[in-house]
């Protein structure tokens, strides 16, 4: 899996390491082991990892996250683009 | 089902099933209605008792349904009330599939419906284990993985979503393959013509077989640059089967469409894969249309002038 990464410093995610309160629910819903506990508080630890999925963010009861959360799919963006719209996966079902 | 085809047939009621014989204490396991989930869900579970509570997400798959949005906060506890599940179940306590948590605020649903929402591992496969060691996941079991056989069975949905495309484009190689210095010629037009179209399909298979398939060992970070080099590869070696008849203009075009089309199915290929950002791809396409548009643009002149 390590030769599978995508870009670097693109990502959205941004963490307010005050307002965490060390719940772990962020570390629980990231598909990517974004996310450590240490001392009660939420660390981000392989960023570039993140595919602005938006689970932890929305899961974070203390907002304490944020992130531009969307889809990373081509076809999706082109969509927006064409529509004017947020992009979303209504390419006919095949995402 | 998997390839689209069909595919808004594959829908089932949302609403509470059961697997097995459950009872009050039963584990409850939110799942999407996309009847392939349903099915895969139901057999993992197997020899198990469990309540499986359906959502309405218009039969798309748990992840996607996520990040469009039917698989919501608002469904579950739509869901949970339609159901009755209060008076059904003696515990309070929702099983919701790892991959579902985008579209899930797990606090808001407790403060609504008193339900506590416990992620559950992303494969159901894992459901039997999780439930077992007292709904515990290990940290394997929340990781998304992306093996060559995800990648393998995915080709042919990139595949049969572009057909229309690729029957337009053929029929325009077809006609562009006629005009020459007699203005046109239908010999031209398909001898030229077979030639361009088999260099297109070379492109197209290429980014959506040959790179997703590939993925891990080719070079570059962005979708399109793996798909670019792949197709140069490719090229390279249609050149050494093709090039005696060819002559040069026709082998620069050669080389440059199958890079060009490769790299544009390859860069489509992020909608199917686990690992890319919207602000990753949204980035590498702002760079990569415009190098696939004039690598088209110029192969296709070369190809056009070497007509005459």
């Amino acid at each position: 899996m390590s030769s599978l990464r995508y870009l670097e410093n693109i990502v959205t995610l941004k963490l307010d390491t005050e307002k965490c309160v060390g719940c772990g629910m962020c570390a629980v819903v990231c598909p990517h082991g974004v996310f450590t506990i240490e001392e009660r508080k939420a660390q981000v630890v392989d960023r570039d990892a993140c595919i602005e999925c938006g689970a932890c963010a929305g899961n974070c009861p203390v907002e304490a996250l944020s992130v531009k959360a969307g889809v990373g799919c081509a076809s999706a963006i082109i969509n927006g683009w064409l529509t004017g719209e947020e992009p979303s996966c209504d390419c006919g079902g095949s995402c | 089902m998997r390839w689209g085809l069909g595919r808004s047939r594959y829908t089932i009621a949302p609403g509470l099933y059961a697997i097995g014989t459950p009872a009050g204490d039963s584990p409850v396991l939110v799942t999407a209605n996309y009847k392939m989930t349903f099915d895969i869900v139901r057999r993992d579970m197997r020899g198990h008792d469990a309540w499986l509570l359906v959502l309405d997400t218009k039969g798309i798959n748990v992840w996607c349904a996520a990040g469009k949005g039917t698989f919501s906060t608002d469904e579950i506890i739509r869901q949970v009330q339609r159901a009755n599940l209060q008076q059904l179940v003696n515990h309070r306590t929702l099983i919701v599939p790892q991959l579902g948590a985008p579209g899930v605020a797990a606090h808001k649903v407790h403060k609504a419906c008193g339900f506590k929402v416990v992620y559950g591992p992303i494969r159901s496969d894992d459901l039997p284990q999780f439930l077992r060691t007292g709904q515990t996941a290990t940290p394997d079991m929340r990781r998304v993985r992306f093996t060559l056989t995800d990648r393998f069975i995915l080709t042919p949905v990139e595949l049969a979503s572009m057909w229309r495309y690729t029957l337009w484009s053929i029929l325009a190689l077809f006609i562009l393959g006629g005009i020459g210095p007699q203005i046109f010629s239908f010999s031209a037009a398909w001898s030229r013509g077979i030639i361009a179209v088999t260099v297109g399909l070379l492109g197209l298979f290429t980014g959506a077989v040959i790179t997703p398939i590939l993925l891990p060992w080719l070079p570059g970070r962005a979708f399109a640059t793996r798909g670019a080099i792949a197709g140069l590869a490719t090229g390279m070696l249609g050149l050494l089967i093709f090039s005696a008849s060819l002559g040069w203009l026709n082998s620069l075009a050669l080389l440059l469409a199958v890079a060009a089309v490769s790299s544009w199915c390859a860069m489509h290929f992020t909608g199917s894969s686990t690992f890319t950002s919207p602000s990753g791809v949204e980035k590498e396409m702002r760079q990569a249309i415009p190098a696939q548009a004039a690598f088209l643009l110029v192969g296709g002149l070369c190809w056009l002038a070497a007509a005459f």
